[in-house]
């Protein structure tokens, strides 16, 4: 039941992406894939968190198998994200690179880390 | 210089660097591609069943010393499949009919989903939180370089094979045309 469901949560995370992504790259208007790089960051915050509650004996497990590894798993991504740094090398635009590797790196570490922090206290 | 030539470096020039996004603009009166509920469905289609293989393999694949290494291969894993997928699908044609589906439901959806960047964070949060600090810099080194290097590799791998099959068509063509000359 908890591997349906946690399926059916993923799949959403999926559509969430895509919708946000589309959204925000219809508002953002430069190079830097400034939407995947959000979605990362604000999905490991949300990760953190949870990850946080659940060390803290808030919530089951459940709850983060079917909202973490479903949910935040599938509206996170790593390939896309892989994918942008390398397409962006490949143009010629290797501050960009940088900065969306690197960058997306630090802010996702930092939000993570910011949510496990919150979560524990909560 | 005008024939297909320029054309296709053109394309491949022209390429949009977010995979997720739309390559052309829509057209007056139609919805942007990631409004459309159809194509909504078809990531999420994909991406249920990426989150399910996810869910499968990291059960599988060991965590020695709870090093994550079952999230690092199935990241770069996924990078590699999308690097191939995306490039093969711009060398196949216009994002568009079959080939867009084929985008959304295992690119997007399917390896989108497959691969996690959430779940890489607090990992890595948490050995650095455990004080392994070495261990978490291997661990982000290892993914972002290394998802760099398999995703390069995927598209070359893709651009051999796309080489590849058009040499033998030419090939084949020149065999068909002698053939006739023959004949």
């Amino acid at each position: 039941m908890i591997v349906l469901l946690l399926s059916l949560a993923g799949g959403l995370g999926a559509g969430a992406r895509f919708v946000a992504d589309g959204l925000l790259r219809s508002r953002i208007r430069t190079a830097l894939p400034a939407g995947t790089m959000l979605i990362n960051t604000t999905g490991a915050l949300l990760l953190g968190l949870l990850t946080g509650m659940v060390l803290a004996h808030q919530v089951g497990p459940e709850l983060v198998a079917v909202l973490g590894t479903g949910f935040m798993g599938g509206y996170t991504t790593f390939s896309t994200s892989s994918f942008e740094t390398v397409r962006l090398i490949q143009s010629g635009r290797i501050w960009f690179a940088v900065v969306n590797g690197l960058g997306t790196l630090i802010l996702s570490v930092a939000a993570a880390a910011c949510g496990l922090i919150v979560g524990g206290a909560l | 210089m005008n024939g297909p030539t320029r054309e296709t470096t053109q394309n491949n020039r022209s390429l949009p660097i977010d995979s997720d996004v739309d390559s052309i603009q829509p057209r007056a009166g139609r919805r942007a591609i990631h409004l459309h509920p159809g194509y909504v469905g078809l990531v999420i289609l994909g991406g249920v069943f990426g989150t399910l293989a996810r869910y499968g393999l990291e059960a599988v694949i060991p965590t020695p010393g709870d090093w994550p290494l079952s999230t690092l291969l199935i990241n770069l894993a996924g990078a590699f499949a999308l690097g191939a997928l995306l490039e093969g699908l711009v060398r196949c044609g216009q994002d568009r009919g079959r080939l867009r589906i084929i985008r959304l439901v295992v690119g997007t959806g399917f390896l989108g989903s497959f691969t996690t960047y959430s779940t890489l964070a607090v990992e890595a949060s948490l050995l650095l939180d455990a004080s392994r600090v070495s261990a978490a810099l291997l661990y982000l080194a290892a993914s972002v370089i290394g998802g760099a290097c398999v995703t390069t590799l995927g598209i070359w791998v893709a651009t051999k094979h796309h080489r590849t099959v058009a040499q033998r068509n030419t090939s084949s063509l020149r065999h068909c045309a002698k053939g006739k000359e023959r004949s």
